[in-house]
């Protein structure tokens, strides 16, 4: 098992590296000078080159790579241009929240998919059955950023159960568990939801049908096992493809929330990073993807190896 | 030892032919082909058949949109800004600069469908050629392709999508470069797992062994194996692509105003959910309502692939 | 004759004359490489040091269990793998070398495996699966697509309404006539076949053989029989070859080979052929030990763990493949002259 882990290690680096490399590459693909967004537009040409020999930007290509990866494995993700603040902090406390509301998001779709998607692959072509497929199509078709609109719509601006945007009630940038802040998490977890409760709802129903219609099952129930035996089976089958595919979704709403915490304004990596493209902050829009792109490197990494720990069937050597 | 091979002696070997396929005289019996009977099979799914209906419609009144809206769609009022539902000069309202909704999403629909669809196109094709040779060649070559296509997979496509674009910069064409490059690795890995599948079969052994160049046999045998499921699975891309496209543009990321497109409208009416929500609301119905039609009528095009045995 | 209607006599592609063996293979090496958890490199022997020679013009029959090697034994032959170490003369010329390049050899020389749907393209019809290789050699399409008609024609399948199907439309039976038909489309001299008829039902099977011993006689093929089923072997074999964990242990007519076995492997495998005779049951298994393992073979002759008849002296040295009979060579010191077996025949005895 050490030497599955290891192995996958030594297989990830080669990416990681690569990661960094394109996360490198993106902000120099901009077109225009990135110092612009710094720079009076009547700086001389002085100014200009000091500047630039600042950032480092007058050196080669692959040079400021070198420099600016050891600085990174160093902790330091330089300082954001618009905010003058460090990039690391501003990046940490926006992953922290975007954690907070990809993991709850997570967690309701991935109970409400396994619940659905187990109803479905038990009762084949029912009713249910289709109610979960419609569900999943749904949740898979659905443009996740407009589902938030209209639950603003809806439960802000008609309802005015809920708070329609921001992450707390005095616009805190920092989201605490306390029964003031839970409203506000609302609305986005449960839009951010649907995307993986789709995929979930369908990969365990196309699990649960398979394995119930496998031979073992017959043998199972024909010894004489119960109702309630016969699904501890099928759970313990399933498991392990449903949580990796939980995880993977987990991975996906971490770097793929920007759109929803735009319309909500809840202050995450999305919506840092949102900022950071307008702005043109180089260093935060690189520090951000960096780190993003990294989170889900490992969390592919986790997904493999708990997989493989779940899975007897998959090979270790 | 010998006996003679007769036609009795072969009704033993059961064959799987049934009284229609009776070879009237003189004519040869030519069955329907693959894609005859994905076809066959497809025409008789109702749901897929009334999403393809759905696209076929959206298709057309996007190619029309610019001789059959009913108003201009550029042209705006600031006193007749959002109007609601139901209004009589504006039936589906107007938005926040006065523009009728019909006439903008009529237009919108072209470039959302152009920008949907497009990355997806390109991404086929260079996905597919990547996938295949990788698949087919294996060793190396399929090494140092497929980690490379797993760099880029180790981003969220969603994450990869607004790097590329905040990159690059907005407009339609950069926006369609930088779906294609979230598409491209994903294809090529369905490309890479269906040929190496296939490599391995005996019928490509037998074709390696009546001294065929790997090139003529890439050509007649495996395209024809894998072509069907790397398009199958392409088109359940396109929905995704629409949103992520119409995504870019919400983000300002994409179509520059004053182009009509779904996302961007969404963006721009943002601030009017509280006037008139329902308008606010329409493009979003849009492209989730062709969203849902190319994800269905892409399950029943695999449905209706699967060989049955 | 040839497989095709006006097509040229096969035999004026010979060489050498029925003296000189159609097919030569001498030093056959092929080890594969396997990663084992510990991390040590260690060899599947799949076949390590076979010979044989194939004549013109007879069915030799190659028997041995899962893992003795026949089958990679066919890839090698066929150029599938690549072979490790070991000549392969076809008609006396080398092949690979310039005189019998791969491309020449595969034309001369064809395959029909074991499952008849893997293969075939399931998405190519019957009849443009066996004019695929007359096409990719040269031949028009119109006359490949003849050629394919008239060889359909000739393995019993009706080319009116076959031509036209499709390989999941079919039977097995059928399939496997289609893969004999493709196999001849490229007018081969000699045709392996890989378990051919292993996977077809038994009626179904002796129909099958009966085409393949018509079509040998009436095109003058040369025949490599692979299976592991002993009866099919003796019924279409002229000579029969038995491998065990990648070597030869017997090989002779196949009479003297099946009726009365020189190696105690074979007769091992004769006796444990389950007799329909209820008054002749199989009390005890012939067999005894446990099942070879390939990646670490046991010393000396392979075969003497398990062997009723081993010595001391058959865990030390490998036997060769000597005669015994003409034509009828056996690895085993038992009946080797002066091989040092208790059991070995007294050279000054042997004719």
């Amino acid at each position: 098992m050490l030497l599955y882990i290891l192995k996958r290690l030594v297989y990830v680096t080669p990416v990681a590296f690569g990661v960094s490399v394109v996360c490198f590459l993106l902000v120099h693909l901009a077109p225009g000078d990135p110092l612009s967004a710094v720079l009076p537009a009547d700086a001389t040409q002085a100014t200009i080159d000091e500047m630039r020999a600042a950032y480092g930007f007058d050196k080669p290509l692959p040079v400021q790579y070198a420099i600016w990866l050891w600085h990174v494995l160093h902790g330091d993700l330089g300082i954001s241009i618009a905010t003058g603040r460090p990039v690391l902090g501003e990046v940490s406390r926006a992953v922290v929240n975007s954690l907070i509301l990809a993991s709850v998001a997570t967690v309701i779709g991935f109970t409400f998919g396994t619940l659905f998607g187990f109803v479905a692959g038990y009762h084949r072509n029912s009713l249910a059955d289709r109610a979960a497929s419609a569900l999943s199509v749904f949740g898979v078709s659905v443009p996740h950023y407009w589902l938030g609109m209209v639950l603003v719509i809806v439960f802000s601006a008609t309802l005015g159960w809920l708070p329609p945007t921001g992450a707390g009630p005095d616009g805190s940038g920092n989201w605490r568990p306390d029964f003031d802040h839970l409203r506000y998490l609302i609305l986005p977890a449960v839009t951010m939801s649907v995307i993986p409760m789709g995929i979930i709802a369908r990969t365990v129903r196309a699990l649960v049908a398979d394995i119930l219609s496998q031979d073992f099952v017959e043998a199972l129930r024909a010894k004489g096992l119960d109702e309630r035996g016969v699904f501890r089976h099928v759970v313990r089958n399933a498991a392990p493809t449903a949580l990796a595919i939980m995880g993977l979704q987990l991975g996906y709403l971490l770097g793929g929330s920007i759109l929803v915490e735009t319309v909500f304004a809840w202050p995450g990596t999305g919506f840092l990073l949102n900022a950071a493209i307008f702005q043109r902050d180089l260093p935060l829009l690189q520090g951000s993807i960096l780190v993003l792109a990294m989170f889900f490197v490992v969390l592919n990494l986790l997904v493999d190896v708990m997989q493989t720990a779940l899975d007897p069937r998959i090979e270790r050597a | 030892m010998t006996a003679p091979v007769t036609a009795a002696s072969m009704a033993l070997d059961g064959g799987l032919l049934t009284a229609d396929d009776a070879a009237p005289e003189g004519a040869f019996v030519s069955s329907r082909g693959f894609w005859g009977h994905v076809g066959h099979r497809l025409v008789r799914d109702p749901v897929a058949m009334g999403a393809g209906a759905v696209i076929l419609l959206v298709v057309i009144v996007a190619i029309l949109a610019p001789w059959i809206t009913p108003m201009d769609p550029y042209k705006g009022s600031m006193l007749r800004r959002l109007k609601h539902v139901g209004d009589a000069t504006y039936w589906l309202g107007s938005d926040e600069l006065g523009r009728d909704m019909i006439s903008r999403l009529m237009l919108g629909a072209r470039l959302s469908l152009f920008i949907g669809v497009t990355p997806v196109l390109i991404a086929f094709v260079i996905g597919s050629g990547i996938g295949i040779l990788a698949g087919y060649v294996g060793g190396w070559t399929n090494t140092i392709l497929m980690r490379t296509i797993d760099v880029f997979f180790a981003f969220p496509s969603v994450l990869l999508a607004i790097a590329l674009s905040g990159a690059l910069g907005a407009g339609i064409f950069n926006s369609i470069v930088s779906l294609t490059f979230v598409f491209v690795p994903q294809i090529a890995r369905v490309a890479e797992s269906v040929t190496t599948g296939i490599r391995r079969r005996d019928y490509i052994d037998a074709a390696k062994l009546s001294g065929a160049s790997a090139l003529t046999i890439m050509r007649v045998q495996v395209l024809g194996n894998v072509v069907g499921p790397i398009f199958v699975y392409s088109t359940s891309l396109i929905s995704v692509s629409m949103i992520l496209a119409s995504g870019l543009s919400f983000l300002g990321l994409g179509v520059r105003p004053p182009e009509p497109e779904w996302g961007l409208m969404l963006n721009t009416l943002r601030t009017a959910i509280y006037v008139n929500p329902v308008v606010a609301a329409l493009p979003g119905v849009c492209i989730f309502v062709v969203s849902i039609a190319f994800n269905l009528f892409s399950d029943g095009l695999r449905a209706a692939m699967e060989i049955r045995q | 004759m040839s497989v095709i209607p006006d097509g040229h006599d096969p035999f004026a592609r010979d060489r050498g004359g029925p003296a000189q063996p159609l097919l030569s293979v001498s030093g056959l090496y092929k080890h594969f490489p396997v990663r084992k958890a510990g991390g040590k490199k260690q060899v599947v022997r799949a076949v390590d040091g076979v010979d044989f020679d194939v004549l013109k013009g007879e069915t030799l029959g190659i028997v041995g269990e899962s893992g003795c090697g026949k089958s990679t034994t066919a890839k090698l032959l066929m150029g599938l793998i690549e072979r490790d170490a070991g000549g392969l003369l076809y008609d006396g010329q080398a092949v690979g070398e310039r005189a019998m390049p791969w491309r020449s050899y595969r034309r001369e020389v064809q395959m029909v495996f074991q499952d008849s749907y893997a293969s075939l393209n399931p998405r190519m019809t019957v009849e443009q699966s066996i004019a695929f290789g007359p096409k990719v050699n040269g031949v028009p399409g119109r006359e490949a697509v003849e050629r394919a008609r008239a060889l359909l024609a000739r393995v019993g399948l009706e080319p009116r309404r076959f031509a036209g199907r499709y390989p999941h439309e079919i039977s097995g039976g059928q399939r496997q006539r289609v893969n004999i038909a493709r196999a001849l489309a490229l007018e081969p001299r000699l045709v392996l076949l890989d378990e051919a008829v292993s996977a077809l039902d038994k009626s179904v099977e002796a129909q099958v053989l009966n085409l393949l011993l018509d079509l040998k006689a009436e095109f003058g093929l040369t025949y490599i029989f692979i299976s592991h089923d002993l009866n099919v072997v003796r019924f279409i074999s002229d000579r029969v070859m038995v491998m065990y964990l990648g070597r030869v242990s017997e090989i002779g007519p196949s009479d003297a080979v099946l009726d009365a076995p020189a190696h105690p492997y074979t007769e091992a495998l004769m006796a444990s052929m389950p007799s329909l005779d209820p008054d002749n049951r199989t009390a005890v298994a012939l067999l005894a030990g446990d099942p070879p393992n390939p990646i670490d073979p046991p010393s000396g002759c392979r075969f003497h763990p398990r062997c009723p008849l081993a010595e001391e002296v058959c865990g030390v040295t490998e036997p060769p493949l000597d005669g015994i009979r003409p034509l009828h060579r056996v690895a085993c010191l038992a009946r080797q002259p002066g091989s040092g077996h208790a059991r070995a025949p007294n050279p000054a005895l042997a004719a």
